[in-house]
């Protein structure tokens, strides 16, 4: 592991009122989702079905992009390609800057993470306020999201009811939920009033009818989109389905993998700006489709299954490994199982491909996945894309983990392995000078004992019980 | 930007994929009668703490003011243009209880919209049993924002358009052939569990939705 994110996981490794909270909500999330999939053969058609709807979809992929975006235009939605998050932000930036906007709020969106807009809008002076209320419960306190669902997942009650006390002394103290939600909807109703425009992402986009589907419970996605003058989408080129028959099988898959919900409390789907006669909704729509490295990921026949994600976090509820480190231990912007295939083909091996190893590999990632994503098996080619010598991989910086002593000791052991008396003698020797083996075995032994080697190899064991031949 | 319309789609145009002709889409519902319906739609509502009440085609108007009432609301947002407008028209003045139309440009009364109502009314597209959500297409009579500005919204639901499934109401309505600018499911109050997995309602939308059916 690299110095910083051994570091991180120590640190989160330490902290035991996060890995309680942790655990207990994950617990709950996973007996959430179980109740809404009480029959286990409806589910599994179910994720059959998930899986094959998106699989269509990226079959098509360019061609369905191409329909949707004539679709936008007939409906009176601009749409916009960007290649990387700084040419997103760009374009989202210049839209902002020719309607003159000053104040924007901003609807739950992960790859609006991604591009860091906050930031960056922030900086040309433009006050970006997120209105989800996990998304504001975190702005407030400075942070990132540490799950892609529940963005202040990692908070506790009483942390956050300091937080508003400190952000907010005119308002008393309290840590009841709803008192201090009704501070928040207080807050950002004003705020809403006010924005000059709003910033969403998008669940699935519908090629057939070119609509814009958005998943949430709190009204703050429908507020974003509905009450500012300008409305600006942001997301992933994968988001496409083909048909709006699609939209359906996909939505129950969402809600119920996501939160054990058989659905959210809004289901918002938008066509396009106010028309003649209507009062309301917003007098202009943009979107912005971002590549970000998904027409990489995208090249490579297996590794493309990572697009067929619909961002329900069950692979993070039910990881053994996200359980213990919580979202931030990861540093990235998708934490957990699919993080931990996403981001290294986003980033490149060099930087990001130590999160493939970062896995047990128990494969409840696989099990859950509504779309039926093979998680661990990815983890694994993600691990050999690291070390491949061959230089003909689609993923960004292959070969580039491999370690000169690490290969030389596989070298070793083959070359061991292909010469039976060479291997016999290496055995025997084992054996005879086990008790000259160091027992310290660097972090292996930090915590545990070092493997005792028995007296006689395996071989001479079994011929003792009668097996002559292997 | 038209430089990298033409990067990305090239890039993904470079590999060929055999296209997916196996996907066999089916439209997924259930033989439930209309009584199964409206049971299981209540009991998902109710159990996301929406109210649902039957009523009758003489009586909404009466039951509407009882329970305005019993909340407190002192102005009930309103489409006077729809038929359902119109029946509150006649029969709302006595009840002590403002009807404000929804007449203007959102721009025009945007704070009193926020801060003055305390209630609204809308009718729906039908309902869906199997989530217990109703189908809103917002128009120019009722536009989007009367469903989600006022702390209380009430909706009219004729018992016979509550379809079993989410793909059985686009189906047999035909959604493909047409759809507004915003469509919309709701499924009960505004809610979240942001703060340590608490729900808490009424988040930035509605806090009390109010379902009437008309048989």
């Amino acid at each position: 592991m690299s110095g910083e994110f051994h570091d991180s996981v120590v640190k989160a490794l330490g902290d035991d009122a996060l890995r309680q909270h942790l655990r207990r909500a994950m617990d709950s999330l996973i007996e959430k989702r179980l109740a809404v999939f009480p029959d286990q053969d409806a589910l599994q058609a179910l994720r059959r079905y998930g899986m094959a709807i998106r699989g269509n979809a990226l079959s098509k992929l360019p061609q369905l992009l191409e329909r949707f975006e004539a679709r936008c235009e007939e409906n009176g939605v601009h749409v916009h390609w960007a290649e990387t998050t700084d040419e997103a932000n760009k374009i989202v930036f210049e839209i902002l800057q020719s309607n003159d906007v000053k104040r924007l709020v901003k609807g739950k969106s992960m790859v609006s993470e991604e591009m860091g807009l906050n930031h960056f809008l922030e900086d040309k002076g433009i006050e970006c306020l997120e209105s989800d209320l996990g998304e504001f419960i975190i702005q407030l306190a400075g942070e990132t999201p540490s799950h892609i669902v529940m963005p202040a997942l990692h908070k506790s009650k009483q942390e956050i009811a300091e937080l508003f006390h400190e952000k907010f002394p005119d308002i008393p103290y309290s840590d009841d939920v709803d008192e201090l939600t009704a501070v928040a909807r207080g807050i950002l109703r004003e705020k809403f009033m006010q924005a000059d425009a709003g910033i969403s992402g998008v669940n699935f986009l519908i090629a057939e009818t070119g609509t814009l589907c958005l998943v949430e419970n709190e009204g703050n996605g429908r507020m974003s989109t509905t009450v500012p003058r300008l409305h600006i989408a942001v997301t992933g080129i994968e988001k496409v389905v083909e048909k709006l028959a699609d939209v359906p099988p996909l939505l129950s898959l969402l809600t119920r993998s996501a939160t054990g919900q058989p659905i959210t409390t809004y289901f918002n789907m938008i066509k396009g700006p106010r028309q003649p006669g209507e009062k309301d909704g917003p007098q202009e729509v943009h979107l912005v489709l971002l590549d970000n490295g998904r027409s990489r990921i995208f090249a490579d026949e297996e590794l493309q299954a990572t697009l067929r994600c619909i961002r329900c976090g069950a692979c993070i509820n039910h990881c053994p490994i996200y359980t213990r480190l919580g979202g931030h231990a990861y540093g990235t912007v998708y934490p957990g199982p699919i993080g931990s295939i996403l981001e290294p083909q986003k980033e490149g091996l060099e930087r990001l491909g130590e999160l493939a190893e970062a896995s047990t590999l128990c494969g409840a990632c696989g099990e859950v996945c509504p779309v039926r994503i093979p998680i661990p098996k990815l983890l694994n080619r993600l691990r050999w894309e690291g070390v491949r010598q061959d230089g003909t991989g689609e993923t960004s910086g292959q070969g580039r983990r491999r370690k000169h002593s690490e290969s030389l000791a596989w070298k070793g052991w083959s070359s061991l392995a292909s010469r039976p008396v060479l291997y016999r003698i290496a055995v025997k020797s084992a054996c005879r000078f086990r008790r000259l083996l160091p027992q310290q075995l660097g972090p292996w032994t930090h915590v545990r004992k070092a493997p005792e080697i028995a007296e006689k190899p395996l071989r001479e064991l079994v011929e003792v019980q009668g097996f002559t031949d292997e | 930007m038209n430089e990298s319309r033409q990067k990305i789609l090239d890039r993904l145009r470079t590999v060929s994929r055999e296209e997916g002709g196996w996907l066999q889409r089916r439209v997924d519902k259930r033989a439930w009668s209309e009584e199964e319906k409206v049971q299981r739609f209540a009991e998902c509502m109710s159990a996301v703490r929406a109210e649902v009440y039957r009523t009758s085609e003489v009586s909404w108007v009466k039951d509407l003011q009882r329970i305005l009432k019993s909340k407190g609301a002192h102005n009930l947002l309103y489409a006077p243009v729809k038929p359902h407008g119109k029946l509150l028209l006649e029969d709302f003045s006595s009840s002590g209880i403002e009807l404000l139309p929804y007449d203007l440009e959102v721009e025009r009364w945007k704070r009193r919209l926020f801060e003055e109502m305390d209630a609204s009314i809308t009718g729906c597209r039908g309902a869906i049993a199997e989530t217990g959500s109703l189908i809103l297409w917002p128009d120019e009579e009722e536009p989007r924002l009367l469903s989600l500005i006022p702390p209380i919204h009430c909706v009219l639901l004729p018992a016979e358009q509550i379809y079993s499934t989410f793909s059985e109401a686009v189906d047999i309505q035909g959604w493909v052939e047409g759809m507004p600018t915003n469509a919309l499911l709701i499924s009960g109050p505004s809610k979240s569990a942001d703060i340590a997995q608490v729900l808490a309602y009424g988040v930035h939308g509605p806090k009390s939705l109010v379902v009437l059916i008309i048989p």
